[in-house]
């Protein structure tokens, strides 16, 4: 019995190589398709993954990434002694902390009241408006965002002036307590309505019976929308919640990078500004990597928590 | 009555609020667009003076031409065109190969290569290292920094084999029977039934290109022959913020001081932003349209 098995077995296995070299040739047009786009994407993608030897290097930029002197964990040490590091580490993730709360809460927020809309048109005018910013560049935004904080007056000076708040217009770019309010500020402009779609499709989903019920209870159009549509989307928001904490590492770096000055370089740094200093402004390649690293390694355990936790509260899993 | 009576006053009250929220919300959107429009349209001088608000007090086209005189810009204007125009087409047909090839439930690599493709859009090599490769691959400062690193982007292939997944499995297989090859199938059979997808697809990179600054710095800082219009626009608002508008000074320098550097910066503004502001009511279905089918992951 068992010898037929194994029998069986060894003779599907010979089977099974046969089909492989037969199908191989039969999908002859399908492979030679796919060969550019394995070259490339081992070129283009996966290349860069040995650059990361680099950060246990000490690297000079004449010579190959395989004849430079070896130094170990070197750079991680000189890495975590520089106080900068830490500095913009923090302002980092307080900066995505900020953006990721922002941004949730608005664009949740604006999704039930953009339900409550009556009208057809208004309503598809205020989407197709709120949707513009997303698709304007980071630099377009930040020019919008001098124009309209600049002291000399901008409208929010010109407002707060106009109300008494302030004796004199605030110069918002000189100082460091304005500095994470307007990131976060700007980011929710940007990305208030973009974020809503997905809210928006997951609200028409909700099962219009139970509407109807919480109707016949006595509930107006505020309790239905707290009480119907809120908890019938609360498994995007978690999904979308989920998704989002792999990218707390990523507080984002152009309106950081240009609206950043002297005045304000302890908080506005993020870790890629500090990357960029040093690596390319600098050339020191190897501690601009380190730090790199340092990022991905804090965003690959952030994804890998998230997706733990996403199996753990039932939810479907990332990957 | 008395109970239907007081919850259709509840729902005015409502409505009202809704409606002041979503005034409020609109105005916020496109005041500063309106804002730099206006200021961008007024006599440079004028404007110093403040109270533009959104509608120009003195009409002025001097800021424009004042940025369309500049040969640096022109040239950065020529550059964002053609790198948008070539990488969309070369990146949109290639795409959709890739998704082809990855469609056909027979291949026999389609798991492998899949997951190679997928696993991109999680792990990259960081700026360093991908600095590094192009200047080893003698791609700093070339033109070709703009199209080939970004060739494939695996999730528009997702969003295009989503697609295709939905057509007819037998389309393919009795092109097959009528003796067509899969190269023939793809360019003849597949690709023109995918015209929404390709849209979609299409609209993405665009934008992105066209948005794209960091590369231009990166890469190509040294020739600025290469440079793009959003890394010039970049060059004079970060100018801005450090030192009052150094920026511009050789532009306002060369107008014979009409314009002044707000006004110039809001005019660059505004051209860069204009394709995107002027094309995007048109496309808007598209945009969403990709974003549901990306939503739905295999």
């Amino acid at each position: 019995m068992e010898l037929g098995v194994k029998d069986t077995k060894l003779h599907v296995k010979i089977k099974t190589k046969k089909n492989i070299i037969e199908k191989m040739k039969k999908q002859k047009t399908l492979i030679i398709m796919s060969i550019p786009f394995i070259i490339w994407v081992a070129v283009f993608c996966y290349a860069p993954l040995i650059g990361w030897l680099i950060a246990f290097q000490k690297f000079k930029p004449a010579k190959g990434i395989f004849d430079q002197t070896w130094c170990g964990l070197d750079q991680f040490k000189i890495l975590f002694t520089d106080p900068t590091f830490f500095i913009v580490l923090r302002n980092t993730l307080c900066m995505a902390i900020i953006n990721l709360t922002f941004s949730f809460i608005c664009s949740i927020g604006f999704a039930l009241l953009l339900n409550e809309v009556r009208r057809v048109l208004a309503k598809k005018f205020i989407q197709t408006v709120s949707y513009l910013p997303h698709f304007l560049s980071w630099i377009i935004v930040t020019g919008l965002v001098q124009m309209i904080l600049s002291p000399d007056p901008g409208i929010i000076n010109q407002i707060l002036l106009g109300l008494h708040l302030i004796s004199k217009p605030i110069n918002f770019f000189a100082d460091p307590k304005y500095f994470w309010g307007i990131v976060g500020m700007t980011n929710v402009w940007k990305e208030v309505g973009w974020g809503s779609i997905i809210y928006l499709s997951a609200i028409t989903s909700i099962n219009p019976d139970l509407y109807e019920a919480a109707e016949i209870d006595g509930a107006g159009r505020f309790k239905k929308m707290l009480n119907v549509t809120l908890p019938g989307i609360k498994p995007t928001i978690i999904i979308l919640l989920i998704m989002n904490i792999g990218n707390i590492v990523n507080a984002g770096f152009e309106i950081q990078y240009i609206l950043g000055n002297g005045l304000i370089q302890d908080v506005s740094q993020t870790v890629d500004i500090f990357v960029l200093k040093y690596g390319i402004s600098l050339g020191n390649y190897s501690l601009a990597t380190a730090a790199g690293i340092f990022k991905s390694l804090i965003s690959i355990v952030l994804i890998f928590i998230a997706n733990r936790f996403a199996k753990s509260v039932g939810e479907e899993r990332l990957f | 009555m008395a109970g239907i009576k007081k919850r259709s006053r509840h729902d005015k009250i409502w409505d009202t609020i809704i409606g002041i929220f979503m005034a409020i919300f609109v105005v916020v959107t496109l005041y500063p667009i309106l804002n730099t429009l206006a200021i961008s349209f007024n006599d440079g001088i004028d404007s110093v003076r403040g109270g533009i608000y959104i509608w120009p007090r003195v009409f002025s086209l001097q800021n424009y031409q004042t940025v369309f005189h500049n040969p640096k810009l022109t040239q950065a204007a020529f550059i964002s065109v053609s790198r948008t125009v070539i990488a969309t087409v070369v990146q949109v047909f290639l795409t959709a190969m890739l998704a082809y090839v990855l469609s056909r439930k027979e291949f026999i690599f389609k798991k492998s290569l899949s997951v190679i493709y997928v696993l991109t859009m999680y792990v990259n090599g960081g700026m360093i290292p991908t600095y590094v490769l192009m200047k080893d691959l003698h791609l700093t400062n070339n033109f070709l920094v703009y199209i080939l690193p970004g060739l494939v982007a695996a999730f528009n292939m997702i969003v295009i084999r989503t697609y295709m997944n939905g057509l007819p499995d037998g389309l393919v297989e009795s092109a097959k029977i009528d003796g067509a090859g899969d190269f023939r199938i793809f360019i003849q059979i597949i690709l023109p039934l995918c015209k929404p997808a390709l849209a979609t697809v299409a609209l993405f990179i665009a934008v992105g290109q066209w948005n794209s600054w960091f590369d231009s710095m990166l890469y190509c800082a040294q020739s600025p022959s290469l440079t793009t219009l959003q890394y010039e626009l970049m060059k004079v608002l970060s100018a801005a913020t450090q030192q009052g508008g150094a920026g511009t000074a050789d532009m306002v320098k060369n107008s014979g001081s009409i314009v002044t550097s707000q006004s110039i910066r809001s005019a660059i503004t505004i051209v860069t932003a204009l394709p995107i502001i002027f094309l995007y009511p048109f496309l808007q279905k598209y945009f969403i349209s990709g974003l549901t089918i990306g939503g739905v992951k295999e």
